[in-house]
């Protein structure tokens, strides 16, 4: 054995001192139904300060619809959702941008016009506190202001190695490349909870290798916490630190990914049992 | 010595002296320019040599000591140039490594020189050293420049970059006399003392340890600075891997001795705006990065409106006619002056300046022949851009093309200080003051390849002409010739085809054999727009190249190439009989290339021997199936069937006349 000692202690996020950390989000028995359409059936879940979690599930399992309800885009007709130990009112998704709260979309939304630049820049729209007549004039404290988001915003491009395509319209870029345009500038709102709605959709396996690595950054690099709704399994097993389990609505296991590989409700719905 | 007087008029003759030197003297110059966070960073001198220092004795307090090794592993950063001289402060000896190597290579590299640290650009690299922690016995510490990811490594034998540095500054605000103590440390260093190792990327078998004296790099340096009259005002642009020696010489010991200053790119893929916004005087690029330029200048040509394509046809005609003229110098009459004027005006400037090449005042393309023709682009267009030759054991330079001697077809005349000597099976033979002192641990290899008198074998063969310039032909080990006894010269041939933008790479075959024949690898980005542009569907870049529209498009080339090579009486009888396209990229993961990106022969002849013989045996076509390996490592297979197509020859000196018909 050589002295250039060669392990690495991966940071304490796994779920054995889960129990240590503050709760960041909780879910209460939140039921969401469209007519007569049951998308969400009384599920509870909690996420954790600076943990990475999971939300998986077959298609139309309700994946999406709860990261809507997180985010304020629906409202549920039962249940509570308490945000940083603050039971939340009814919300609307710009209220939750505010608090703190940012994603990504399971189809790439951004400017497709506007340079990689800009659009991480209009994430930072909501720290721009100086007002409309400011911002015409420009000079001044805006342009000050300015200059200080534009340095967060290097900082990301930084991070996420998009230098090359800082100044090229989105809309030419290639779809891997979209996600990680998209990825930084929710990072650009500094939240504090990072909702991603399959980043990894349609990538291929080097583009995923890069996200992957991405998101453990954010999570390790910022502390930012995140949510992730992924079909990747592979993916989903190596990244997060629990996970959470739908099928047709309803929560049927939660956990560390070892204990949810092995459930039996989880093979059934991902193989397929009569219901 | 003009153009290095005001920089080295003085006898420093090792880099850590030199930066002393270079502090008192240029202190407020910029030394070093980064682009970080969008902005050009800059740093002089004077900051340059104190962030030496602060790291020179961190290390030293980490326990590094005269004699022990250092890998360098990464991009271009300042901090990894900064980290050899720091070494060499402390009689320790750099390694620089190429970065993209394939951990099995990298491992031997570093194994077989036995480096004790080793300074890597980031995580990626730290991962790579961790896993080879087995083959490399003798590596204690890792040192970091991007702390990103490694905060949760343990830190016990792993370093920050800027952490070390501050240790060294901690030590140094703690003791006043520190800072004379390191100077001391190297002041009674020797020119004849080893300044770096560097590990030939090696067309055949194992990479080799080039220990090159402070005397070879310094004097070289010098000699270089001094030909092409370059001064402390310089600006170059440092993107080419640092294990390679011209890198070393241009971004490192030129550099130093000219005090000139290097600018390092913001990443990888942001050279070519990177070069825009420099527009460095002092430019030096392999022929593929010309290439390529010029591929892309033709792929948007192409794209543009008729106007504009009808403007850039007519001036770059004139400049095919007169521009190499002027440059060199020569009469010609008022009216093409004009129209030359004009079109710097309307095409030239604009092109140069796209390229980021406006206030080139000298360029150099080295590393393999350049194709004449696109040669003769850049050198119409205004630019000085001039060949050299040379070789990491010669510290670079054999030959340089000397200011309005530019001959297409020679690499210019011995350097300063060179001697230059042909041997009888035509192998070019030199003697000069960068002579490499051995190959690390390879007493064998250092006299097969340098004589006890000191000349050294080059492996290519070569003729001087009668003007004195040097003339390669191919390697020594390359230029065969055909069953009927014509000549047979591979690279010649693939350079011609590769003028085509639509053609990346080739392969030429022929050697005792009854034909010439040729493997021909696309490229992806102009017959990709082509097919955009025609609307033609394709997947990959297999599916691609099978097209038959593409090969239609290919089988042209080849026969233009054929009614070129008709042409040269010596060329004659080596036109290219059959080709095809081979159905995946070469790829240096593959090693199918070296890592600069130079065909590996040998190896692609025992890889793709079916499709060889199917080049010989009539067949007219060929399923083949190959292993591949993907970027992460993984192995995998893609087959085909791949067409070949038989092409005629034209008679010795006829093939204007059929042309024509």
């Amino acid at each position: 054995m050589n002295a250039f000692v060669t392990d690495k202690t991966l940071s304490p996020a796994s779920g054995a001192d889960a129990a240590e950390r503050e709760e960041l989000l909780r879910v209460d028995n939140v039921s969401l139904s469209f007519g007569g359409v049951k998308a969400i059936t009384d599920i509870s879940f909690d996420i954790l300060k600076g943990e990475i979690r999971a939300i998986i599930g077959p298609n139309g399992a309700g994946k999406t619809s709860m990261l809507n309800v997180i985010n304020g885009f629906y409202h549920p007709q039962e249940g509570t959702i308490t945000w940083q130990g603050k039971a939340r009112r009814k919300m609307k998704p710009y209220e939750a941008a505010s608090n703190g709260i940012a994603r990504t979309f399971q189809n790439v939304a951004l400017f497709k016009g506007m340079t990689t630049l800009d659009n991480i820049m209009s994430g930072r729209s909501l720290k721009m506190h100086r007002n409309f007549f400011w911002q015409v004039l420009w000079r001044g404290p805006a342009e000050n202001e300015e200059i200080e988001h534009r340095r967060k915003v290097e900082d990301i491009i930084d991070f996420l190695e998009i230098q090359a395509i800082r100044k090229t319209p989105v809309g030419r870029l290639p779809y891997g490349l979209q996600k990680r345009v998209e990825l930084g500038r929710a990072l650009a709102m500094e939240p504090d909870l990072l909702l991603l709605d399959e980043p990894m959709a349609g990538m291929n396996l080097e583009e995923k290798e890069d996200m992957s690595r991405f998101i453990l950054d954010v999570n390790q690099e910022f502390g930012t916490t995140i949510a992730l709704i992924e079909h990747d399994m592979g993916v989903v097993m190596d990244l997060s630190d629990r996970v959470v389990v739908l099928d047709y609505g309803k929560k049927i296991a939660d956990g560390p990914p070892e204990e949810v590989q092995a459930s039996q409700a989880v093979i059934d719905a991902y193989l397929g049992v009569s219901h | 010595m003009v153009g290095s007087a005001s920089a080295s008029p003085r006898g420093e003759d090792t880099f850590p002296k030199i930066l002393m030197q270079n502090a008192k003297v240029f202190g407020s110059r910029t030394a070093v320019r980064e682009k970080d966070y969008g902005i050009w960073q800059s740093r002089t001198w004077s900051e340059v040599c104190e962030e030496i220092r602060a790291f020179s004795i961190g290390l030293k307090s980490l326990g590094l000591s005269a004699g022990d090794k250092v890998a360098i592993v990464g991009a271009n950063r300042p901090r990894l140039y900064w980290a050899m001289v720091a070494c060499q402060a402390l009689g320790a000896v750099p390694v620089p490594v190429y970065s993209d190597s394939v951990a099995e290579e990298m491992a031997y590299v570093l194994g077989h020189a036995e480096v004790k640290f080793a300074v890597v650009e980031d995580q990626e690299q730290v991962d790579k050293l961790l896993s080879m922690s087995d083959e490399v016995p003798s590596l204690t510490d890792v040192i970091y420049d991007e702390p990103r990811g490694l905060r949760d490594y343990d830190h016990t034998h792993l370093h920050d970059y800027a952490g070390l540095q501050d240790k060294g500054r901690d030590l140094l605000a703690k003791d006043a006399s520190l800072s004379d103590k390191w100077e001391e440390g190297f002041a009674g260093g020797k020119g004849s003392d080893i300044a770096v190792m560097l590990y030939t990327s090696g067309t055949t078998g194992r990479p080799k340890g080039v220990m090159l004296s402070f005397d070879n790099l310094v004097i070289s340096a010098r000699n270089g600075n001094a030909f092409d009259h370059l001064n402390e005002t310089e600006e170059v642009l440092a993107y080419l891997p640092m294990a390679w020696i011209g890198d070393h010489v241009f971004s490192l010991a030129q550099a130093f001795t000219a005090g000139y200053c290097v600018n390092c790119p913001e990443s990888m893929d942001t050279i070519d705006t990177d070069r825009l916004e420099i527009a460095p005087t002092y430019f030096f690029a392999p022929p593929r990065v010309f290439e390529n330029m010029l591929t892309q200048i033709m792929v948007r040509m192409e794209d543009a409106g008729k106007t504009k394509r009808a403007i850039f046809d007519y001036f770059m005609g004139v400049a095919r006619a007169v521009g190499e003229k002027i440059l060199n110098g020569e009469q010609v009459s008022m009216k093409d002056r004009l129209l030359y004027r004009l079109g710097d005006f309307c095409v030239y400037g604009p092109l140069k300046n796209r390229m980021g090449l406006t206030r080139m005042k000298v360029g150099y393309t080295a590393g393999e022949a350049i194709g004449p023709e696109i040669f003769q682009f850049y050198r119409s267009l205004g630019l000085n851009l001039k060949q050299l030759y040379g070789q990491t054991e010669a510290s670079v330079y054999i030959t340089l093309q000397p200011d309005g001697e530019i001959f297409g077809d020679t690499v210019g005349k011995p350097a300063p200080d060179v001697e230059l000597k042909i041997e009888e099976n035509g192998e070019v033979m030199y003697r000069s003051p960068g002579v490499f002192v051995g190959y690390f641990k390879n007493d064998e290899a250092t006299a097969k390849t340098k004589t006890p008198d000191g000349w050294v074998h080059t492996g290519d063969a070569g003729i001087i002409a009668d003007n004195g310039h040097l003339k390669i032909i191919d390697r020594a080990k390359d230029v065969g010739k055909l069953n009927s006894g014509s000549l047979f010269a591979p690279k010649y041939i693939e350079n011609k085809l590769k003028f085509f933008p639509n053609i990346k790479e080739v392969v030429a075959f022929g050697h005792e054999r009854d034909m010439a024949a040729v493997f021909i690898n696309i490229d992806l980005t102009a017959v990709g727009s082509w097919a955009e542009r025609n609307n033609v569907n394709y997947a990959s870049y297999q599916e691609l190249a099978a097209n038959p529209d593409v090969y239609a498009m290919i089988e042209s080339h080849v026969d233009q190439v054929n009614r070129d090579l008709s042409q040269e009486p010596m060329m004659a009888g080596a036109q290219i009989k059959r080709f095809l396209i081979l159905h995946k990229e070469l790829d240096a993961d593959d090693g199918e290339l070296t890592r600069t990106q130079k065909v590996r022969r040998s190896f692609i002849a025992e890889r793709y021997a079916p499709l060889i013989d199917a080049l010989y045996d009539g067949s007219t076509s060929k399923h083949v199936r190959t292993e591949v390996t993907f970027e992460d490592g993984r192995k995998g297979a893609i087959e085909a069937t791949v067409e070949i197509r038989d092409m005629n020859a034209y008679d010795a000196g006829k093939g204007i006349q059929e042309a024509a018909e």
